[in-house]
């Protein structure tokens, strides 16, 4: 049998990218009678569970650069980031129709009050804020932590109809572990072969996980880097940089192109986080609620959404990150009125500077139209970046 | 009786006064704690915890109320220029970037002298996602000790237990050590019962105060008077008997200005005839506090709730400090706060206040930097017109940062919104004023 070439598989990943009426999770919904979807904001939740409970988790990151916000403007004032405005536009217009229930993650509190408006808007969808705890140690915040798993479960079970038993859940576990190493793997190829794993198509192909099953998301991943290793794409002379900072309202898919077209290769990012928002499997034996809060709680990903407990520790995972994918500088790309995100960046700038990385930043909106300023600030950091290290 | 001596313009009664001077000697007992040796606890005003704070003798540094007074004394917009220079984010909260731009300046109190560094930055993580990050801004510049106490949001419009025994178990196991060894002092939980109790007996005469605006004409402006002095006596003052007396001495007075029939006090003297009852939702602008409550004061308009004044603590709807369950108490007061209600329930205290007070209407006064109270309230103004067939009207400003308070944009609206109120009076149909 041929393998897909990474051209097919990215055109199959932008079909998904593009479509806002969300066919494919639509029709894996038709395909067997009492299907449910559950949807989820960033930046991360237990699709284990979901996926235990029989149902599809479907990741809403925002409408996008594709949807004209024509009523989301009127729920918000001014002064906010674009996601939930086109969130609600995606609503309102019967885009979300078929999903059964909404998770909004603790990230901000433009999503946490997003929970409560679609609970006044769409009060016959399960609607639930997930809190998560921002004490880490396992007999406080890991206690409660379990609490709010086993009150999540069951309201997932009350919108499936079934019980999620352990074992079910376990099988559920496996696969995301799977899936995860999958998706560590194309970074993985990314950064050690930046060349034959462009950067937007990386993005694509990761952000196919949003509306697709697990197995068949895993499947296109394979597909995926079968193809990437055995296509022949000459190196060019970019820097390595990491983007920091995108994991709540995505970039328009032009700006990471324009990122790469000025120089850049990125050779890691925070984009659609919740797909590595774990950094080891989960282990399959044993109480897998249990598991998931200890896995949540002491191996998990750094993010502004989190609080860091040791000072010392501050933007030391960054630090570690750029090291490890041997990155020659950041670009802090943030959303406009990311209040996460823009809080943090003082903070990880400083990390940085002591260890002698370059940085710039920038601000974007998911629609952002004119890349110019992006590609001229990129490429110059691309040849500042050159001529240091000639230096 | 009225005082005018502080300053031509401002009138004052007893209790104003008195207040002004807790809090100077509260900023005296700050500036001097290297002196003194007391310990320096930096703290938010949500979810404060002074009870407990007290139990170690140590004083508080509330930095919202730091950039609060930066703001009404026009300092506050260098301050965040400083800061934003630093490389502070245009698009984030004022009130941390006035704060950080303070310190940058050296950090001057309002009694001239300098506000010294925290001994521990405790962290309670109530209602609003920016405080998390602030304090992480606040470790890295003092470096000092930092402990976190984790509010759980209502996200169900509920507090259930294991949300409260989440937050007692982070009392005793994190925050009372944390402050046991900074302070050098033992814990003792009958210290606290006490405090507590003194407490609940200011709260009993702070809720009196806020409900006597349920009255015809209302004795007290429950927006710009209630931050401006029948609010703040509750933050780095309960749990005293300065502050039960306090509130004794401010109801006496509500009382004789209920007798005698007058409206509230306001910066120039008694209001005027009342001629609006208004419910106002959000934070006030501190930077043109006074130009923007004589907007309502001229036009005879007077605001008989709000919920600005409950982030502090939710007392009007029966919570009080509770002795006999001294830390669930403090849990239960810290998962209560306004801000940290979900927005169903906001929405139903926002009807409820527009129904019980005989309001006209609500305004919305919309904060760029607060997105705690600012996300969705567009929904929850349409929620609530539809529910109490009331006008409102949404306005945008901010918090300390000059730059986004426009006087001719928000006085044309309230005069719209005023006219709209006199159309639904004479029978009209309403239409909301927004942006």
């Amino acid at each position: 049998m041929a393998t897909d070439s990474t051209s097919q598989v990215i055109e199959r990943c932008e079909q998904l990218f593009e479509d806002i009426d969300f066919a494919a999770a639509r029709a894996w919904k038709e395909a067997e009678p009492g299907r449910k979807v559950i949807g989820y904001m960033p930046v991360y939740v237990p699709r284990e569970i979901i996926h235990a409970g029989g149902m599809l988790a479907l990741g809403v990151l925002g409408g996008g650069e594709n949807i004209e916000v024509i009523h989301g403007d009127a729920y918000y004032q001014s002064y906010i980031c674009r996601i939930p405005r086109s969130t609600i536009e995606l609503a309102i217009t019967k885009r979300l129709d078929f999903v059964d229930g909404m998770l909004f993650p603790s990230i901000c509190d433009v999503i946490r009050n997003l929970s409560g408006m679609w609970k006044m808007m769409f009060p016959d969808v399960y609607t639930r804020y997930f809190d998560v705890p921002q004490n880490f140690r396992d007999d406080i915040g890991g206690t409660y932590y379990i609490n709010e798993l086993n009150e999540l479960k069951t309201g997932l079970e009350e919108v499936s109809g079934r019980k999620i038993e352990d074992d079910a859940l376990r099988r559920s576990i496996a696969l995301y572990n799977e899936n995860r190493r999958l998706v560590n793997d194309v970074y993985a190829l990314r950064a050690k072969q930046p060349w034959k794993a462009p950067a937007s198509e990386v993005y694509l192909v990761i952000r196919a996980g949003m509306v697709l099953d697990v197995e068949e998301h895993s499947q296109l991943i394979r597909d995926y880097l079968a193809a990437a290793e055995a296509e022949d794409r000459p190196p060019r002379d970019n820097c390595r940089i990491l983007i920091q900072g995108s994991f709540c309202e995505q970039p328009p898919l032009n700006l990471i192109k324009s990122i790469e077209l000025a120089g850049c290769y990125i050779v890691d990012d925070d984009y659609i986080l919740g797909t590595r928002w774990l950094l080891e499997d989960v282990p399959v034996d044993g109480d897998p609620i249990a598991n998931l809060a200890h896995a949540f709680l002491h191996q998990s990903t750094d993010c502004a959404a989190k609080y860091e407990p040791d000072g010392t520790r501050k933007g030391h995972f960054l630090v570690e990150t750029v090291r490890r994918r041997g990155a020659e500088g950041v670009i802090f790309a943030s959303p406009s009125f990311c209040d996460p995100a823009l809080l943090d960046r003082p903070m990880l700038g400083r990390a940085l500077s002591q260890e002698n990385i370059p940085y710039i930043s920038f601000k974007y909106a998911e629609n952002s139209g004119q890349m110019q300023p992006i590609r001229e600030q990129a490429g110059t950091f691309a040849d500042s970046i050159k001529l240091w290290s000639a230096a | 009786m009225t005082d005018t001596t502080s300053a031509e313009e401002t009138v004052k009664e007893p209790s104003m006064i008195t207040q002004k001077h807790m809090i100077a000697a509260n900023y005296d007992r700050l500036t001097s704690a290297p002196e003194s040796g007391t310990k320096v606890v930096s703290t938010y005003v949500p979810g404060n915890l002074n009870e407990l704070i007290m139990c170690f003798d140590m004083v508080s540094n509330l930095p919202e109320i730091n950039a609060i007074n930066n703001a009404m004394r026009k300092k506050s917009g260098g301050y965040i220029t400083e800061a934003e220079k630093q490389g502070h984010s245009e698009d984030v909260c004022t009130y941390v970037k006035a704060d950080i731009g303070l310190m940058s300046k050296g950090a001057i109190a309002p009694n001239g002298k300098p506000i010294p560094p925290p001994d521990l930055l405790l962290l309670s993580y109530t209602g609003c996602f920016t405080f998390m990050k602030w304090f992480e801004l606040l470790r890295d510049e003092f470096g000092c000790e930092t402990v976190m106490l984790h509010i759980p949001y209502e996200g169900d419009g509920i507090v259930t237990e294991h949300m409260r025994d989440y937050v007692v178990k982070q009392l005793k196991d994190e925050v009372i050590p944390a402050l046991e060894r900074v302070s050098g002092v033992k814990f003792d939980i009958d210290r606290l019962r006490e405090y507590l109790r003194k407490s609940a007996a200011a709260e009993d005469d702070l809720v009196w105060v806020l409900q006597s605006a349920k009255n015809k004409p209302s004795p007290i402006d429950a927006f710009f008077g209630g931050v401006f002095y029948i609010g703040p006596a509750f933050t780095a003052f309960r749990g005293t008997d300065e502050a039960i007396e306090y509130y004794v001495q401010l109801r006496a007075e509500v009382e004789d200005r209920l007798a005698r029939g007058a409206g509230p006090i306001t910066p120039e003297g008694e209001m005027g005839p009342e001629k609006y009852r208004l419910v106002v939702e959000g934070t006030p602008n501190w930077t043109s506090f006074r130009e923007f409550w004589k907007m309502f004061y001229d036009e005879g308009a007077v605001v008989v709730a709000s919920t600005y004044t409950k982030v502090g603590g939710m007392y009007d709807f029966g919570f009080r400090h509770d002795p006999d369950r001294p830390l669930e108490s403090l849990a239960d007061y810290c998962l209560g706060c306004y801000t940290n209600r979900n927005l169903v329930q906001r929405v139903e205290i926002l009807e409820n206040y527009l129904e019980e007070y005989e309001a006209d209407g609500l305004l919305i006064n919309s904060i760029k930097s607060c997105n705690s109270f600012s996300a969705g309230q567009l929904l929850m103004m349409r929620e609530v017109e539809t529910r109490t067939g009331k006008p409102a009207a949404f306005i945008e400003t901010d918090l300390v940062d000059p730059r986004y308070f426009s006087a001719s944009n928000v006085r044309n609206r309230m005069e719209s919104y005023f006219q709209m109120i006199e159309q639904k009076r004479r029978g009209g149909g309403s239409a909301t004023v927004a942006a």
